[in-house]
């Protein structure tokens, strides 16, 4: 792809229709669409309105637990000789990964206008279990669809949704993985429109919800600027992020978009690696289409039939990016790396033995590529790597890989 | 320009009745029983024939119609083998209009314009592209229409009476009321409800107005049919394509007939509910 003209800033978007360049939109069923407009009017008023924003403050500051650290990972940093390795702590949230952010702010949206019952897809089950979370402080009946594929691999978080009064159901249709909860969540939506938010956990879907869900996780980057500037008294050189949808990659990048001098890495799941074609890499591998509301980079066949995604994460297991990323990739001013499940759990384990902390998988295929992209780099270059979650939920994944993978 | 799809709603019209409008899935459950289905439509009773496009992600559909297109696209359907059988159809069968059904990425993928021009030439009349809402016109509905093609847009409850104009402003052919707000196949409309909704899009539109979701036999079809200007039936249809496949799925001659006598009974109930709706 071709890098296209540069605009005066990358943070304008999106336009009123809800496109990103090409990408974005709304390619909902009309069903859909009266509510998506709605979601809309609602957001853009409670962005404007002071007393939401200082509500939700409140809620990030005295639930979840904001600021989390930006923590120099001086072990990592030492063992490989070059740039300094930072880490956004995102795993130290309630609730144990970035998700939380976004769900805060969609569930007091969604008593702000009304609704009643909450459903969400999940994943890895850390957008579900942040949902079930705050749908349990806020006594809200809370649906989580999630494919059965990732009810197995990842128990742990089922287990904490149940405990928190959530129902959880398994989707069976398709590929059993995160797309089908987001085809079953959007089947149940348009089921019942009249009481039912629709809680989306990336920066993807129809409009407005690539944008409403960058910006409730901009609390990522912001704080990450001013703290950087507290520790080393300028801002980072680089960024690097793991991306499924890409909503902790978005919050961490959309604060920095602007500052050229910054470079940023969002890190791909390659899977059994891209030339397999079993990976989830929808930049390096995919190519523009049409899903889930909004044009972005998809894994697709000739005609045009969505591929099942491959990743040993399922948080990462989705055959698609959310659109803004898509733009920014084809304006250059992300670059698109990938991290295969062996490099990813390589990382898990090295993370875990040098620094203490157990990263999820997810973060884990960040970190594989800040290891070869550190060594490289002169010692006062500052490096950023959000670990978006922790890897508890990932624990027996990582084992039964490890045991099928033994040399 | 007159296309088949109004052509046949204009002569319905005068014979006072509503039309039977079928829905198959294309490919469903291999490209010659589905052939052979297409085939027997309209001699069963179709009026208009809504022919499905299989897409992985079928969003607004229940799993009736989602299975159909696991099956047609397991038995190697794309898009391409669609068009095909559509030219296939018309070289018997000049009037039967036929609209094509279902989500814009294998259209976007094959390439709009190229789509148009070989679906025009295919004998394809009208086009409903579910997750194309008028915000998107741009797309596709703009350049089919001015290729010639109907552009069918569905109106829902959630359709108010502000958004309705946007709604119908380039809508073509007719209306596609979807009855209940839910995914296809899923529980029978009102049908009191139903003519009221009927009667409020006949407000802002004189283009007929078909009423699909949930209409499952002769007798939900009738009741219907009374209070619209026609009726859509697919996921019935698709149950009873699917009771007919042995162990691995496949059809038969038994499975062409299935459809054609559900069809048929449907279609005495739809002609039972004589006119109401045409004016």
């Amino acid at each position: 792809m071709t890098v296209q003209q540069q605009p005066n800033s990358f943070r304008t978007g999106p336009d009123e229709r809800g496109h990103f360049g090409i990408y974005g939109g709304r390619f909902v069923a009309e069903t859909l669409m009266p509510l998506i407009l709605d979601l809309e009017k609602a957001y853009n008023e409670a962005k404007a309105d002071p007393a939401f924003q200082k509500e939700m403050n409140s809620y990030l500051t005295h639930y979840v637990g904001r600021p989390s650290p930006l923590y120099f990972a001086e072990r990592l940093t030492k063992k490989f000789g070059g740039a300094k390795i930072y880490f956004k702590r995102e795993d130290l949230n309630h609730t144990g990964a970035h998700k939380v952010n976004n769900v805060t702010g969609q569930i007091m949206l969604a008593q702000r206008m009304g609704k009643k019952r909450i459903i969400a897809e999940t994943g890895a089950g850390m957008h579900g279990v942040a949902t079930a979370t705050l749908c349990a402080k806020f006594g809200l009946p809370c649906i989580v669809y999630m494919g059965a594929v990732d009810v197995e691999r990842q128990q742990p978080n089922v287990l904490r949704m149940k405990m928190l009064g959530a129902e959880v159901r398994p989707v069976t249709s398709g590929s059993s993985t995160l797309k089908d909860a987001m085809n079953e969540a959007l089947r149940d939506w348009v089921t019942n429109v009249a009481d039912t938010f629709y809680c989306i956990g990336t920066v993807a879907g129809p409009h407005p919800y690539p944008a409403m869900v960058r910006d409730f996780q901009c609390i990522i980057g912001n704080e990450t600027r001013a703290q950087m500037q507290e520790l080393e008294g300028r801002l980072p050189d680089s960024l690097v992020a793991c991306i499924g949808g890409g909503s902790n990659a978005m919050g961490l990048f959309h604060p920095f978009l602007d500052d050229r001098s910054v470079e940023i890495y969002g890190v791909e799941a390659a899977g059994h690696g891209i030339p397999s074609g079993q990976h989830a890499a929808s930049v390096a591998g995919g190519r523009p289409g049409v899903l889930h509301g909004n044009r972005t980079y998809l894994l697709m066949d000739d005609d045009g039939q969505i591929i099942e995604a491959h990743s040993i994460s399922a948080g990462l297991d989705y055959p698609g990016i959310g659109p803004e990323h898509a733009w920014l990739n084809d304006m250059g001013r992300v670059k698109f790396l990938s991290a295969t499940d062996t490099e990813a759990v390589a990382a898990f384990q090295l993370c875990s033995q040098l620094e203490g902390i157990i990263p999820a998988l997810e973060p884990a295929h960040a970190l594989a590529r800040v290891f070869d992209l550190a060594p490289k780099l002169p010692k006062d270059h500052l490096m950023v790597v959000n670990l978006s979650g922790r890897g508890d939920k990932d624990l027996a994944s990582v084992q039964a890989w490890l045991e099928a993978n033994k040399k | 320009m007159t296309t088949r799809i109004e052509k046949r709603f204009a002569a319905l019209k005068d014979e006072g009745r509503a039309a039977l409008v079928t829905f198959v899935m294309s490919g469903d459950p291999d490209y010659e029983t589905s052939m052979a289905i297409i085939k027997a439509l309209p001699q069963a009773g179709a009026d208009v024939i809504e022919l499905g496009m299989p897409f992985t992600d079928p969003m607004a559909d229940g799993p009736a119609i989602q299975a159909a297109g696991v099956r047609a696209l397991k038995a190697g359907q794309t898009l391409k083998k669609t068009l095909q059988m559509v030219r296939e159809f018309r070289k018997g069968e000049a009037e039967t209009p036929i609209v094509l059904m279902g989500y814009y990425n294998p259209i976007y993928i094959y390439g709009v314009d190229k789509f148009l021009v070989d679906a025009k030439e295919a004998g394809v009349d009208g086009l409903i592209v579910v997750d194309l809402p008028p915000e998107e016109d741009d797309e596709l509905c703009l350049p089919a229409l001015k290729a010639g093609l109907n552009f069918i847009r569905l109106a829902t409850p959630t359709t108010d009476d502000k958004r309705l104009p946007a709604v119908l402003n380039n809508t073509s052919g007719f209306v596609y009321y979807v009855s209940i707000t839910g995914i296809t196949g899923s529980a029978a409309p009102d049908a009191a409800k139903v003519s009221a909704a009927v009667g409020r899009i006949k407000k802002h539109t004189k283009l007929p107005v078909a009423v699909g979701f949930g209409v499952k036999n002769a007798e939900s079809a009738r009741a219907i049919a009374a209070g619209a200007d026609g009726v859509v039936v697919g996921s019935a249809l698709i149950d009873a394509l699917k009771k007919t496949l042995d162990a691995n799925g496949k059809g038969g001659p038994a499975t062409v007939e299935a459809v054609a006598d559900l069809v048929t009974d449907i279609a005495k109930g739809v002609r039972a509910a004589g006119t109401v709706a045409a004016e």
